[in-house]
């Protein structure tokens, strides 16, 4: 990738990193000091690496059992269609929904009320915000599941699974020991960069942990914003040294997640030379990978539809199942804010995206008029942004744009998203682009065109699809980031994610769904769009259109 | 015409690593075909990248290749007035057959009417009329193979390559498109050059026919 890119991608990263040290370091290690005497320290610090680890752990196993069980087949094609939407959703508004559901006063509690239970109101139980982070791993692996699975999707085509799968079946093998004899390790191997992303936020996420983690204590990255957030500034280094604590905390987990990928691979290696068939636990299999799938489908679209119904609930008591009336008053009282918190919301996202999608489009011209392939290390530095936790060089970032006056301002928070847009849009584009028939550009260059006139008058339009589906996921990014519109927004630049976050500690449930619907909307709106659009162009245009 | 005119390939070599590719020294008149006939991976293709400009950088090339007297050897493609059939028609999937002709127009036909004009001119040429708005992808084979060779010439090429481009097509559609491709390549004037494995092809072409190492090679 270009220097410029390149530099977009690491320098925010580094600086903010630097900004952490520095002050966690300062006056004495002071901030060390009152970071270890925080007597919550050790059960925060299990926290955020048991729902790290197991979420991460869970949501692999079950990615990989869900291929595994159903890969090739139609009922594969179901499952895909299921998971595929959620990934646009943004972490907050799914944990939102979760907590909607599964509260003691939640749709779930509510719909076996009081018929199965006997209550008439809700019971005193911690299942949200529970001590273990149980809701926070359950919440965790819904949201990364189809993550983890998008990309092995995109990953199973280039090592040719559908031939090694059938030649092991001619072997005799049965579909998960074919599938994990002779796919996984190639597979693996494309599923680690998004594996550790996946463990890295997941030990360090602030907005779901907020809404659905531990209170008292919270995991460490919530203990740190909740630090950051404090007026009086004296918990500023206690919070940069927890944010390097957390650094450190990442960097171990990854590590030992690397430990673990070796000692596995050696027990595959050891179990497969005994060739265990194992025809026989397909069938459990793929009903254990069948419900699993069913269960975080349901649980999403059930919490989700949970949020938009709050969000027109008039009267609704414990334990109706249903509200009394049907009513559009939150969303007009609420209309002037919800409107604004949107605008902000869709500039911000607008305004990343469509320079992320410069910049990738850039770069990916480059590499092929250049004639560059691309390597490993650009590879794990487009990676960096999501392997990097936020929690870490944010606060640092912060602490650096406060005296420069730079935070606060809608544009800082649309160049701090950029950092996190450009490597999902350059992840999702760089594929359609390269595989785009070099032939086409061969065939104009002889017609005499220009490199330029063959990437704006041919790549660029033929193109129009994957770009539009780039642009859509920028988006969905955008409108997700909660803590760099946090730190770098100072409190001042609202969206939809940090209005909602924010109110989630309150008991306004109607307010809440109206903005996580809109959180939800603001998405589907994007990808309905990049679908339908290109339909739409390529109306008279067959081959555009994907038939023959 | 003097015997500088048309393509001249002076002593063209290609080597990949050890291996060499590619030895010919040919002389290519306005109006005639000449054949480079060869099994696949024989080198017949690196040949036209290497006349065309897009030769991959592992490969490496000397000698000399001049059109219409000038050393066209290090020019980019586009300057090159090279034109290039593919195995396929290559047309451009997202404009219409109107579009495709018109992207290859030079930019010397000015006006909307006058390019329009060209383009409905050159598709009567070819019994396509009132093709122009058409969507590539609902034209037959032998429609697109006629199109994207109109497509070709409508840059006014000097020199035109063909990269085994009916190879792909039926028996019956084969001789046609051939006859067809020929007798525009000679009608302009311009100097052709095919790449192919078919003794037919080669025959009907009527010039000489080489290896790609530059034996002449017997029908």
């Amino acid at each position: 990738m270009p220097p410029l890119t390149l530099g977009l991608m690491t320098l925010p990263i580094a600086a903010g990193l630097a900004g952490t040290a520095l002050p966690a370091f300062g006056n004495g290690g002071a901030g060390i000091e009152k970071l270890l005497a925080w007597p919550g320290l050790p059960k925060s610090v299990a926290l955020s690496i048991g729902t790290g680890l197991v979420s991460t752990l869970l949501a692999l196993a079950l990615t990989l059992l869900i291929l595994a069980a159903f890969a090739g087949t139609p009922a594969f094609a179901r499952i895909r269609r299921g998971l595929a939407p959620l990934l646009s959703v943004p972490h907050a508004a799914a944990a939102l929904g979760l907590a909607f559901l599964i509260a003691p006063s939640g749709w779930i509690a509510r719909l076996l009320s009081p018929e199965l239970t006997g209550w008439q109101v809700p019971p005193d139980l911690l299942i949200l915000n529970d001590p273990l982070g149980l809701s926070l791993t359950l919440g965790l692996v819904a949201k990364e599941l189809p993550f983890l699975l998008l990309m092995a999707l995109a990953a199973l085509p280039q090592i040719d699974a559908d031939r090694r799968l059938t030649t092991a079946a001619t072997l005799g093998y049965g579909r998960i020991a074919a599938f994990t004899f002779t796919l996984l390790p190639d597979l693996y191997r494309q599923l680690r960069l998004p594996t550790y992303a996946v463990l890295a936020y997941g030990m360090t996420t602030v907005d779901m942990a907020l809404i659905l983690g531990p209170t008292l204590p919270p995991t460490l990255s919530a203990q740190i914003t909740l630090w950051m957030g404090e007026a009086n500034l004296t918990m500023r280094d206690t919070a940069a040294a927890g944010a390097v604590l957390q650094l450190v905390l990442a960097v171990l987990a990854i590590s030992l997640w690397r430990v673990m990928e070796i000692f596995t691979k050696r027990a595959l290696i050891a179990i497969a030379f005994t060739a265990p068939r194992l025809a026989l636990i397909d069938r459990p299999a793929a009903f254990i990978a069948r419900l699993a799938a069913l269960l975080i489908t349901g649980t999403l679209a059930f919490g989700l539809a949970g949020l938009s119904l709050w969000s027109v609930a008039g009267l609704w008591q414990f334990p109706d199942a249903w509200p009394e009336e049907i009513t559009l008053r939150t969303w007009a009282t609420a209309g002037p804010s919800l409107r604004e918190t949107s605008a902000t919301t869709l500039i911000i996202a607008t305004g990343a995206t469509l320079a992320a999608l410069a910049l990738a489009l850039a770069c990916l011209q480059a590499e092929a008029s250049l004639h560059l392939t691309p390597t490993k290390r650009a590879l794990v530095l487009l990676y960096l942004p999501l392997l990097v936790p936020q929690i870490a060089f944010l606060p640092g970032l912060q602490m650096l744009a406060l005296p420069l006056g730079l935070d606060g301002t809608v544009a800082a928070v649309m160049a701090i998203h950029l950092v996190f847009v450009l490597p999902y849009v350059f992840l999702s584009l760089s594929g359609p682009f390269r595989a785009w028939d070099g032939r086409i550009a061969t065939a104009a260059a002889t017609l005499g065109a220009s490199e330029a006139r063959i990437f704006w008058r041919l790549r660029l339009p033929m193109l129009t699809g994957p770009v539009l589906t780039a642009a859509a996921v920028g988006m969905a990014v955008s409108i997700g980031q909660y803590l760099p519109t946090l730190m770098i927004g100072g409190g001042r630049v609202e969206t939809l994610t940090t209005e909602a976050v924010a109110l989630s500690s309150g008991g306004n449930r109607r307010l809440i769904g109206a903005y996580a619907v809109l959180q939800l909307l603001l998405p589907a709106l994007a990808f309905s769009a990049a679908l339908a659009l290109p339909l739409w162009l390529w109306r008279d245009r067959r081959l555009m259109r994907g038939l023959g | 015409m003097t015997l500088d005119q048309g393509l001249i390939l002076d002593g063209l070599t290609i080597t990949l690593g050890d291996r060499r590719l590619v030895a010919l020294s040919l002389a290519i008149r306005g109006g005639e075909v000449a054949t480079i006939m060869g099994a696949s991976g024989s080198g017949k293709s690196t040949a036209l990248a290497a006349i065309t400009g897009t030769l991959p950088p592992e490969f490496r090339r000397t000698g000399r290749i001049l059109l219409n007297s000038k050393d066209i050897s290090d020019r980019p493609t586009r300057l090159r007035g090279v034109g290039l059939m593919f195995q396929d028609p290559v047309l451009f999937p997202h404009l219409s057959v109107g579009g495709n002709l018109a992207f290859a127009l030079p930019a010397h036909v000015t006006g909307r009417s006058a390019r329009r004009l060209r383009i409905d001119a050159a598709l009567a040429s070819a019994g396509l009329e009132g093709l122009a708005d058409r969507d590539p992808a609902t034209l037959s084979g032998g429609q697109k193979a006629r199109v994207a060779l109109l497509r070709t010439l409508l840059a006014e090429p000097k020199a035109l390559l063909l990269d085994e481009p009916f190879s792909r097509l039926d028996a019956d559609l084969r001789a046609q498109i051939r006859r067809f491709t020929f007798d525009r390549a000679k009608a302009a004037g311009i100097s052709t050059l095919l790449v192919t494995h078919d003794v037919e092809d080669a025959r009907a072409a009527g010039g000489p026919v080489l290896s790609p190492l530059g034996e002449t090679l017997p029908l």
